[in-house]
C-alpha cells in the first residue's frame, strides 16, 4: 500500500514537473497586428510572438500557444488551458481582481483617428458632438466614460475592424483605440485614403493603465519573476530594441 | 452566480431591453401591412407582379437573416455616403445608425415569411363564401376586405403568432451591425466582468417573458374572435 502511494506520488510530481518544463501562453485567435498575426502558412508571427520567444530562450523554456478568443481569455488561464496571457492585454485594476500581471513589457497612448477634415485635437471641447467608435469593454471605452461621455457619443463595435469600417464608411467620426493598431490601419490603402491621425489623447494611468503585461494565475508569484528578469535580460542586452526596430520607428516599452 | 451587475448596469439594460422591443415592434409593425400587400399580389391577377412578389419571397426566405442584414448595413450602407449631399442632410442621423438598417432588414424578412403564411390562409379560406360575397354584390376589393382577408388572418393567427416570436429571437443579429440592444448589452457586461452565464441568463429570462406575453395577446385576440367553420 505504502509502495503503491509513493509510486502514485512519484508519477505526480513527475506529470507536475513536465508541465513545469513547458510554459503555454494564450494568445487571442484574431489578428492584432503588428503584435501577432498568422502568416500565409498560417505561423504565428509579430512583435509579440517574437518577444514571446526571446523569453522562452531567456528562460531556457519550451513554450507553446494556446488560442483563444479575446473573452475567453483570462477563464481560460483560470482554468488552466494555458498559463500566461500574452495577448496585448492591458493591465487593469479590474482585471487584477481576478489574475495577476507580469511588470508591462510594452505601453502605448491611446489615439484618435478621423476622416481627412485638417481637424485635429482630442480634447472634450474636439470631439463635442462626435461619434466614437471604441471596442467594447476596453480602456478606450473606460477613458470615454470618464472623460468624453458628456460631450461625445460612443458606439461600440466587437472588433476594431469593424469600426474601421465604418470609419471609412463615414458613419461614425472617431475611431478611439491604442495608437499602433490605429496607426497600422493609416498604414493600409483604405486607412490612408479615408482617414488621418487626430492625436494621443491626454494620459490618464488610472484608466488607462500602466500598460501591456502578461496576465497570470492569482499567486503565481515566481512566475511573474522570472518573466519580469527575462524581459530586463532582454532589454539590458538590447534583444528587445532589436525585435522593436523589426517592427516599430520608436521603443515601444513606455516609461 | 453573481447579478450585482445588475445594478450597475440597470440603465444599459433598460435601454437595451427597449431597443430589442422596439425592433419588434418596428418589424412586426410595419412588416405585416408589406406581407398582406405581398401576399395579395401573388394571387392577383398581374402575372408579373404576382412573380416579382414570389421572387421577393424565395429570395428573403431562401437566404440567412444575418447575411440580409450585412448587405444593408455593409453593403448598401457603405456606398450611402457617396450619395451627395446626403451626409449633410437631416436623414443622415437615422442612415448612419445601425438600428435604421436593422429595424429595415427585420421588416423586409419578415414581410417574406408572413406573405407566405397569409398566402396560405388566404388559399384555404372556402370558395363558397367569396361566392357568396360576390353573389350579395360585393365588388372584388371590399370581398377582400370585408370576408376574405378576415377570414384568412383569423385562420392563420396561431401560426401568425408564431412568426412574431420568430421575430424576437431574430433581434439579437442587430448586435452585429452595432445596435445596443439587449444582447449586446448582455455582451458588454460579460466583456467587462468576465461573468458569462448571468448576463445570458437574463437574457434567456427577458426573451421567454416577452415570448409568453406575446403568446398572451394572440390568445386574446383568438379568443375575441371565434372562429367559424
Amino acid at each position: 500500500m505504502t509502495r503503491l502511494t509513493a509510486a502514485l506520488a512519484g508519477a505526480l510530481l513527475l506529470a507536475a514537473g513536465s508541465a513545469e518544463a513547458e510554459i503555454r501562453f494564450g494568445i487571442m485567435n484574431e489578428a492584432y497586428p503588428p503584435f501577432f498575426t498568422k502568416d500565409s502558412s498560417g505561423t504565428w508571427v509579430g512583435w509579440e510572438i517574437e518577444l514571446m520567444e526571446a523569453v522562452c530562450a531567456e528562460l531556457k523554456e519550451s513554450c507553446s500557444i494556446v488560442e483563444m478568443s479575446w473573452d475567453g481569455l483570462i477563464p481560460g488561464l483560470t482554468s488552466g488551458r494555458f498559463d500566461v496571457i500574452w495577448s496585448s492585454m492591458s493591465i487593469t485594476d479590474e482585471r487584477r481582481k481576478t489574475i495577476d500581471f507580469t511588470s508591462s513589457y510594452y505601453k502605448t497612448p491611446a489615439k484618435l483617428i478621423g476622416a481627412k477634415d485638417g481637424v485635429t485635437g482630442t480634447t472634450p471641447e474636439d470631439v463635442a458632438g462626435k461619434t466614437l467608435g471604441i471596442q467594447v469593454s476596453t480602456i478606450q471605452s473606460a477613458y470615454y466614460a470618464t472623460h468624453y461621455k458628456d460631450v461625445a457619443t460612443e458606439r461600440t463595435y466587437a472588433t476594431l475592424d469593424e469600426a474601421f469600417q465604418d470609419l471609412a464608411a463615414g458613419r461614425i467620426d472617431y475611431v478611439f483605440g491604442d495608437s499602433i493598431p490605429l496607426m497600422e490601419f493609416l498604414k493600409t490603402e483604405y486607412g490612408a485614403d479615408c482617414c488621418e491621425d487626430k492625436g494621443n489623447v491626454a494620459d490618464d494611468p488610472a484608466i488607462l493603465g500602466e500598460g501591456i503585461g502578461g496576465g497570470l494565475r492569482k499567486g503565481e508569484t515566481e512566475l511573474a519573476a522570472r518573466i519580469d528578469g527575462a524581459i530586463s535580460a532582454l532589454r539590458a542586452k538590447g534583444i528587445y530594441q532589436e525585435i522593436s526596430a523589426k517592427y516599430f520607428t520608436f521603443d515601444p516599452f513606455g516609461g | 452566480m453573481n447579478f450585482g451587475w445588475i445594478v450597475t448596469y440597470a440603465d444599459l439594460l433598460l435601454w437595451g431591453a427597449g431597443q430589442t422591443l422596439l425592433l419588434l415592434v418596428i418589424s412586426v409593425g410595419l412588416g405585416f401591412p408589406l406581407a398582406i400587400g405581398i401576399a395579395l399580389l401573388r394571387l392577383g391577377q398581374n402575372r408579373v407582379l404576382a412573380r416579382l412578389a414570389d421572387g421577393y419571397c424565395t429570395f428573403l426566405r431562401g437566404t440567412p437573416l444575418l447575411v440580409q442584414l450585412w448587405l444593408l448595413y455593409y453593403g448598401v450602407g457603405s456606398l450611402l455616403p457617396m450619395v451627395p449631399g446626403l451626409r449633410g442632410s437631416i436623414l443622415w442621423p437615422l442612415l448612419s445608425q445601425g438600428f435604421f438598417f436593422a429595424a429595415l432588414s427585420f421588416t423586409l424578412n419578415y414581410a417574406a415569411y408572413e406573405a407566405e403564411v397569409i398566402r396560405g390562409a388566404l388559399r384555404s379560406v372556402p370558395r363558397g363564401e367569396i361566392e357568396a360575397a360576390r353573389a350579395f354584390g360585393m365588388p372584388p376589393g371590399m370581398v377582400t376586405r370585408r370576408i376574405w382577408l378576415p377570414r384568412a388572418l383569423r385562420t392563420a393567427l396561431p401560426v401568425i403568432a408564431g412568426g412574431v416570436v420568430l421575430q424576437l429571437k431574430a433581434t439579437p443579429l442587430a448586435f452585429s451591425v452595432t445596435v445596443m440592444d439587449l444582447y449586446a448589452v448582455a455582451y458588454k457586461v460579460r466583456q467587462d466582468t468576465l461573468l458569462v452565464y448571468e448576463p445570458l441568463l437574463v437574457v434567456s429570462l427577458f426573451f421567454v417573458v416577452v415570448a409568453i406575453l406575446i403568446n398572451r395577446i394572440f390568445r386574446r385576440i383568438e379568443a375575441q374572435v371565434p372562429i367559424r367553420r
